[in-house]
């Protein structure tokens, strides 16, 4: 009887095998390892992206014009503008500079891929959690916040206990959907050379031809974690906003017909 | 400032533009059969649409444009050494490029158009029916000028962001607005200007895009009361 692990020797016995299995084994645990460094830039980003973005749309929602005006500009160019002109614009872009960069120390750091990955990516989403979060705190009702100034609270107290918990529920669904997209935009990353899961897979693809068994294993992961990050969003958003949802009859009534649409720009 | 790179850049955005408009029009007709599908009676068909959209949401645009550039000239190949015959194919980068995105995003159509017909009074086609239209006609003159009225926002949101989408292109050469720019970057040593630029005009296409869209969503609802 055949082990479950010895699928190259059950591969050899399928000729006609439309795939190779054995190729699939071999490079998995390549593989795995790219799909480590981008769940790193993915979780890395995120993380920086979205301390950046919580200051940012307090600067946002500012009345003056001298803070509000550049997030917008920010806001405006990292959500117009294709991921990969930005990254290429910091990775390439910077050689221009690259005089001046030595001059204050900094061209050892732009130089590295990696740096300008995670700049590049942390950047982008911290534009796009901008303008979620911007929705959201405005989407909390104005009664809540009256009511809180009138039991004396104010400033960052309110934010904490009032605004903030209540946006945050309310830009759930969206962010979950901004993490998706950022996780799979860091495929754009092996373009500048690194070894993420579609850069280890363009590598392997270049030294053994086997287009399919590689790119699409490689696919299968990527489906795999997009669909688990999903998945944890969902509980997520089931424990915090619980209290929300409507009744199963409700909301069979008043069902947004363009509810559940994906939009990477809303 | 564009040292004579001027012309290139322009024909590079006419082409993303031009590649953009061909995505658009393949992810639209993608999406109404899928929406079709995920709406039909059928199970084999709802498992089917739900499949594609499942599959092509999971999978970076990146690997997916990998797959159909290196991958359909390989299938095509070896199906032909299959059947004795050795032919070498080069993949046209514009229809490799066009197909993986116009499939991308009529993924995102699907949902777009599902939402839409959803959106539209059962009554009206109930009413067709019975003047003696057939589900044909009944589409055509009831569903269809409706529905761009419920698809119109969401689809204006979709082509934003596939505009944005065929810079990957340029990865397979196609020399469309980032390819042409990293071309005259490499040649004149201003990176940083050539990508400034390439950034700059995709904020123009946005911006034209935006205006156009505004104007589209108030011919569409001409004939709706508000408030």
């Amino acid at each position: 009887m055949e082990s479950l692990f010895d699928l190259r020797a059950l591969a050899d016995r399928l000729p006609q095998a439309p795939v190779d299995l054995a190729v699939i084994v071999e490079s998995l645990p390549q593989m795995l390892d790219g799909l480590v460094l981008t769940l790193e830039l993915t979780l890395l980003s995120l993380a920086i992206g979205f301390a950046a973005s919580l200051g940012l749309v307090m600067l946002r929602l500012s009345h003056n014009a001298l803070l509000w005006m550049p997030v917008y500009g920010f806001v405006f160019f990292f959500r117009g503008t294709p991921l990969l002109v930005q990254i290429f614009l910091i990775y390439y872009g910077s050689g221009q500079f690259r005089l001046e960069l030595t001059e204050i120390g900094l061209w050892a750091w732009f130089r590295d891929a990696y740096f300008c990955a995670v700049l590049t990516l942390t950047l982008n989403t911290a534009a796009y959690t901008t303008e979620i979060l911007r929705g959201a705190i405005r989407a909390v009702p104005h009664g809540e916040v009256e009511a809180a100034r009138a039991c004396g609270m104010s400033g960052s107290l309110l934010y904490r206990r009032i605004i903030l918990p209540k946006a945050f529920r309310f830009a759930l669904p969206a962010y979950s959907n901004e993490v998706v997209f950022l996780f799979q935009a860091t495929s754009l990353v092996s373009i500048i050379t690194l070894m993420d899961l579609t850069g280890v897979a363009r590598t392997l693809v270049s030294k053994t031809f086997d287009v399919y068994e590689i790119y699409i294993t490689a696919g299968l992961l990527y489906l795999v974690v997009t669909y688990g990050i999903l998945g944890i969003f969902r509980t997520v958003e089931r424990r915090w906003s619980g209290h929300l949802r409507a009744r199963p009859d409700e909301a069979r009534k008043r069902r947004d017909p363009l509810a559940g649409i994906a939009t990477p720009m809303s | 400032m564009l040292q004579g790179w001027g012309d290139e850049i322009l024909r590079g955005l006419g082409m993303t533009v031009l590649v953009g408009l061909c995505a658009l029009a393949l992810a639209i007709l993608l999406g109404l059969l899928g929406s079709w599908a995920k709406l039909s009676r059928s199970t084999a068909l709802r498992a089917l649409a739900t499949l594609y959209t499942t599959v092509v949401r999971g999978v970076p645009e990146l690997l997916l444009l990998l797959i159909v550039y290196y991958g359909t000239p390989t299938a095509i190949q070896s199906f032909a050494t299959y059947l004795g015959h050795d032919i070498r194919i080069d993949f046209n980068p514009f229809i490799a490029g066009v197909s993986t995105i116009g499939v991308i995003y009529g993924a995102f159509a699907t949902e777009v158009f599902r939402g839409a017909f959803l959106a539209l009074d059962k009554g009206q086609q109930e009413a067709a029916r019975a003047v003696g239209m057939g589900r044909v006609l009944a589409f055509r003159r009831i569903v269809l000028p409706q529905v761009w009225r419920f698809a119109l926002p969401g689809l204006g949101n979709l082509w934003l962001v596939l505009i944005k989408a065929t810079a990957l292109i340029s990865v397979i050469q196609l020399t469309e607005l980032l390819r042409w720019s990293d071309i005259a970057a490499r040649n004149t040593r201003e990176p940083f200007t050539f990508f400034f630029v390439a950034a700059c005009l995709y904020l123009l296409i946005t911006l034209v895009s935006q205006v156009a869209l505004q104007r589209a969503e108030a011919w569409a609802n001409r004939g709706i009361r508000r408030g």
